[in-house]
C-alpha cells in the first residue's frame, strides 16, 4: 500500500505523468460512460442503421460548434416531436363525441444565413377507419402565413417541403425553402431572421383517434461531431470507438508483453532444446510479414476485432524482445539468490514466476504502457485498410469511410480529423505516461 | 572465540558421533562441448573425493579458486548430479531419492552463500525472503510460518525483528544481510550447513561476529557444518577437521591443530607460508611460494597434480603414478608419496 502510495507520488513529480494520466482519465472516462449509456447490440444497431434509424439528420454535416468559426452562420440541423413533449400540442373535443381538433404549434428563432437543405414532418395517426386531417401554415416573422399543406393522414405519413408539387405550384417555385425562408422585399435575396411558427391544425374523426407528429429541419451543421455520408451521427463512432481502441491496444500490450516474458522466461530457465526452439520460431517470425498475415487473415477468414487481436498478440508474442528479455534472464538466472532457491527445493515455475519474473516488472510496466498506442493505430491502420470489424464502430472505421467518400477532397475535413485527434491524442497520453514511467522504473534515466 | 577442542575429546566424540553425510569417491565432470554439439572433453572439477562428516562436527574446506571446492559444495547441495561416486546422508543415497526424498534431503540442508547481498532476491522483502523456504518446505499454515521466522531472526541476532521484516535488503548492511542469509538457512532447522566463504565479502570488522554466530548456532542445534573457504586465517575460529583441496582432489585431510602445526603436503605448506599474520616483520621477509598455477583441470597433470610445481618432487614417481592416502600419524590423512 505504501509502495504504491510511494509510487503515485513519485509519478506525480513528473509533468509529462499528470498530462499522460489526465488524458487516460478522459480517455478511460468517455469509455465507461460509452458503454453505458449504449449497450453493445443497440451501438451495433444504430451503426448499421440506414435511413429509417437516421432520417432527422442531415447528410454530410459538420459538428454545430463550427458556427463558432463562421462569421456566417449556417442553420443548424434540429428535430422535434409531440411524443416526447419537445412540440406543443392541444387536444380540444367538440360538441361531437366523434370529432375532436387536435392543434400542434412550434416556433423556433432562425438567426442563420441561408436556407435549411430540408423540413419535413413525419405524422403517425391512430385510428381504426376514418382517416385523421391535418392543414399545416408556416408564419414567417414578418407576419406572413403561407399554407403549406391540407391533406388526410394515414397511419403514417411523411411530409417534404420541397418535394411537394403542390406547395410548389401555390408558391409558384420549384425552390420551396427560398420561398419560405426568403425576405420578400429584400432584393438581394437574403433570408429572414426571427421567429418562425409551424401550426398544424388537424382533425379527428373517431372517438380514440390521434395525431402525432415530427418536425425535422436539416440544416448544414449537426451535432456534437457532424454527420457522414449515411446520416449517421459521428458522435457514436468517436463515443464507442473509444473502449474498442483502448480494449485492444491494452489486452494487446498486455497479453503480447506479459506472454512474451513468461516465454523468455520459461526458455531461459530450461534451455537446451526448449530454449533453442523458442530461439529458432522467434528468428522465423521476426521476418514474417505481420501486416500481410493479418490482411490475409482478414480476407480469407475473419474480420471480427477478436479475431484480429488474437491474431496480432500471436504474432507479436515472438518478437524481439523476447530476445532482449532473455539477456536479461540469462544473467539473473546465474544470480546467487536463484542457486539459493534451487537449493532449499523451489520448483522451475516457482522460480520463473516468483524469482526470474518479478524482477523484469520495473522494466515491463514502462514498456507495456508505451506499447499501447502503437496497437491502437494499428487497430485503426486495419480499419483504414478495411479490415475493421464490420459491425464494430470504431475510429478507424470513420477514416475509412471518409477516405472512401472523398472527405479530403470534397472539403469534408471534420469527418477525418475528429477520429485523427483522438487517435493522436490517445498515442500521446500513452507516451507520455510511459515516459514518466520509464524514468521512475529505470534508474540509469533518473534526473536527466 | 570459540576454544579448538582438543584432540582427545574429539577421539572421544568420533567413537559415539553419527555420520551425517558421506561422500564415496565423489567425481563431478562437465562436458566440454565444440561448436555447441561435438564433444571437447570434460571439465574435472571434482575427481574421486572421499570423506564424512559427523553430527555436530564442522569440517572446513581449504583451498585456492578453480580448486574445485565449489563444485564438490553444489554437488553436496544437489545441484549437479555427481558423475561417478555416491553421496549418502542420512543412510540414504541421494542418486536413489526420488523428488519428494530430495525435497526432504533439502529441507535438511542449509546453505550460506558468499555475497550476501546477491544471495538475497533484492525486490523480496526480508520477511518474503524468510518465508520462501518455509512455503517451498510445505508450512500451510501463516502464523506458523511467522513463528519460526521470529525465531529464526532472534537467533542470528537481527532484533527487534519488527524492524527487519519488511526491510529490502539493499537497506541493510553487509552483516546483517548475511545474517539474514543464516536465517534462511537455518529456518527449516537443518541438519547440515554448507556454508561457501561466508565472510570472504565482509568487512573484517564484522567478521568475527558472523563466525561467532555460526559457531554458536553449530552447538546448539548440533549442527554438522561444511566451511568452505580460500582463507586460513579463518579456519581455526570452529572447525574441526581441515580438508584441503588441490585440483578437484582432497591432498590433506587433518586435524586442525595438526595441519597448522605440522602440514604434510608441500601444497599445504605453501598454502601456510601464504597466510599472513598481523606481524611487522611479514613485511620484511620473503616468503617462497609455490611457482606456476594451479593446472587446467581439462587435462590435470600425471600422476600427482602438484608436481609441477612442487619443490620436493620425485622424478619418476611422483608425475607418473597418482598418490594414494597415507597416514604418517593417527587421524592424518595425506595424499602424497613423501610419506609412502
Amino acid at each position: 500500500m505504501t509502495a504504491l502510495k510511494n509510487s503515485i507520488r513519485d509519478l506525480l513529480r513528473y509533468p509529462s505523468a499528470i498530462l499522460g494520466s489526465v488524458i487516460l482519465l478522459f480517455l478511460l472516462a468517455v469509455s465507461v460512460y460509452a458503454l453505458v449509456t449504449i449497450p453493445y447490440s443497440e451501438a451495433v444497431r444504430l451503426w448499421r442503421g440506414g435511413e429509417e434509424v437516421w432520417y432527422q439528420n442531415p447528410k454530410y454535416a459538420a459538428p454545430a460548434w463550427f458556427n463558432i468559426f463562421y462569421s456566417k452562420k449556417k442553420p443548424v440541423s434540429f428535430s422535434v416531436r409531440t411524443t416526447d413533449g419537445s412540440m406543443s400540442k392541444a387536444t380540444t373535443p367538440s360538441s361531437d363525441p366523434e370529432i375532436s381538433t387536435v392543434d400542434i404549434t412550434y416556433s423556433f428563432d432562425y438567426a442563420y444565413e441561408g436556407v435549411p437543405q430540408e423540413l419535413m414532418i413525419y405524422f403517425t395517426s391512430q385510428f381504426k377507419d376514418k382517416f385523421s386531417f391535418v392543414s399545416v401554415s408556416w408564419i414567417t416573422p414578418d407576419g406572413r402565413t403561407i399554407r403549406i399543406a391540407d391533406m388526410a393522414v394515414d397511419h403514417s405519413l411523411t411530409f417534404r417541403f420541397s418535394q411537394d408539387q403542390k406547395l410548389q405550384k401555390r408558391l409558384k417555385t420549384e425552390d420551396v425553402m427560398q420561398a419560405i425562408f426568403m425576405d420578400p422585399e429584400s432584393s438581394t435575396q437574403a433570408d429572414l431572421k426571427g421567429q418562425y411558427q409551424l401550426v398544424i391544425n388537424g382533425t379527428t374523426f373517431e372517438k380514440d383517434a390521434t395525431i402525432d407528429a415530427e418536425f425535422v429541419l436539416h440544416g448544414e451543421l449537426f451535432g456534437a461531431a457532424g454527420t457522414d455520408k449515411y446520416r449517421r451521427d459521428l458522435l457514436l463512432p468517436l463515443l464507442y470507438g473509444t473502449p474498442i481502441a483502448l480494449a485492444f491496444g491494452l489486452l494487446a500490450a498486455l497479453g503480447t508483453s506479459l506472454l512474451t516474458m513468461v516465454i523468455a522466461a520459461a526458455g531461459t530457465w530450461y534451455g537446451g532444446w526448449v530454449d533453442e526452439l523458442i530461439q529458432r520460431i522467434t528468428e522465423v517470425n521476426l521476418v514474417l510479414p505481420f501486416l500481410a498475415i493479418l490482411i490475409m487473415v482478414g480476407t480469407f477468414y475473419s474480420r471480427s476485432i477478436w479475431l484480429m487481436l488474437g491474431v496480432t498478440i500471436l504474432l507479436s508474442i515472438f518478437s524481439g524482445s523476447i530476445k532482449s528479455y532473455r539477456s536479461i534472464f540469462i544473467q539473473s538466472k546465474e544470480s546467487s539468490y536463484i542457486e539459493a532457491a534451487r537449493a532449499y527445493g523451489a520448483s522451475s515455475s516457482r522460480i520463473i514466476f516468483s524469482y526470474l519474473i518479478p524482477r523484469m516488472i520495473p522494466l515491463l510496466i514502462p514498456a507495456l504502457v508505451s506499447a499501447v498506442p502503437s496497437f491502437v493505430f494499428l487497430e485503426a491502420s486495419l480499419a483504414v485498410l478495411g479490415l475493421g470489424d464490420p459491425v464494430l464502430p470504431t475510429w478507424g472505421k470513420v477514416i475509412n469511410d471518409a477516405f472512401a467518400d472523398g472527405a479530403l477532397y470534397q472539403g469534408r475535413y471534420y469527418w477525418v480529423l475528429e477520429p485523427a485527434i483522438l487517435l493522436m491524442i490517445t498515442g500521446f497520453g500513452f507516451a507520455m505516461l510511459g515516459f514518466a514511467l520509464d524514468r521512475i522504473f529505470n534508474p540509469r534515466l533518473r534526473d536527466i | 572465540m570459540v576454544a579448538v577442542p582438543q584432540a582427545k575429546d574429539i577421539e572421544n566424540k568420533e567413537n559415539t558421533r553419527k555420520t551425517v553425510l558421506s561422500i564415496d569417491d565423489l567425481h563431478v565432470w562437465f562436458e566440454l562441448k565444440r561448436f555447441g554439439f561435438g564433444h571437447a572433453g570434460y571439465v574435472k572439477a571434482v575427481d574421486g573425493v572421499t570423506f564424512d562428516i559427523h553430527e555436530s562436527e564442522t569440517i572446513a574446506v581449504v583451498g585456492e579458486s578453480g580448486c574445485g571446492k565449489s563444485s564438490l559444495m553444489k554437488t553436496i547441495l544437489a545441484l549437479y548430479k555427481p558423475t561417478k561416486g555416491k553421496i549418502v546422508f542420512d543412510n540414504k543415497d541421494l542418486s536413489e531419492l526420488d523428488n519428494k526424498g530430495l525435497h526432504w534431503y533439502r529441507s535438511h540442508v542449509g546453505y550460506v552463500q558468499q555475497d550476501p547481498y546477491g544471495a538475497l532476491a533484492p525486490f523480496m522483502t526480508v520477511q518474503r525472503i524468510l518465508e520462501e523456504p518455509l512455503i517451498v518446505g510445505g508450512i500451510k499454515d501463516k502464523e506458523n510460518r511467522i513463528q519460526r521466522i521470529h525465531k529464526a531472526m532472534e537467533e542470528v541476532k537481527l532484533t527487534p525483528v519488527n524492524d527487519f521484516l519488511q526491510k529490502f535488503p539493499h537497506m541493510l548492511s553487509g552483516g546483517q544481510q548475511q545474517r539474514v542469509v543464516i536465517a534462511r538457512a537455518m529456518i527449516m532447522e537443518p541438519k547440515l550447513l554448507v556454508a561457501d566463504e561466508p565472510v570472504s565479502m565482509l568487512d573484517a570488522s564484522v567478521r568475527v561476529e558472523i563466525l561467532k554466530l555460526l559457531s554458536n548456532l553449530q552447538e546448539k542445534h548440533n549442527l554438522s557444518v561444511i566451511y568452505i573457504t580460500h582463507d586460513l586465517s579463518t579456519v581455526s575460529y570452529f572447525s574441526e577437521r581441515i580438508f584441503v583441496m588441490y585440483a578437484g582432489n582432497l591432498v590433506e585431510k587433518a586435524k586442525v591443530r595438526q595441519v597448522v602445526d605440522n602440514p604434510l603436503h608441500p601444497y599445504t605448506m605453501a598454502l601456510l607460508t601464504g597466510t599472513s599474520e598481523p606481524d611487522a616483520k611479514n613485511a620484511e621477509t620473503f616468503k617462497e611460494l609455490p611457482p606456476g598455477e594451479p593446472p587446467s583441470l581439462v587435462n590435470p597433470p600425471t600422476g600427482c597434480r602438484f608436481h609441477p610445481r612442487c619443490s620436493k618432487v620425485i622424478k619418476g614417481l611422483c608425475d607418473v603414478k597418482f598418490p594414494p592416502e597415507f597416514e604418517p600419524e593417527p587421524g592424518h590423512l595425506v595424499a602424497c608419496w613423501l610419506y609412502q
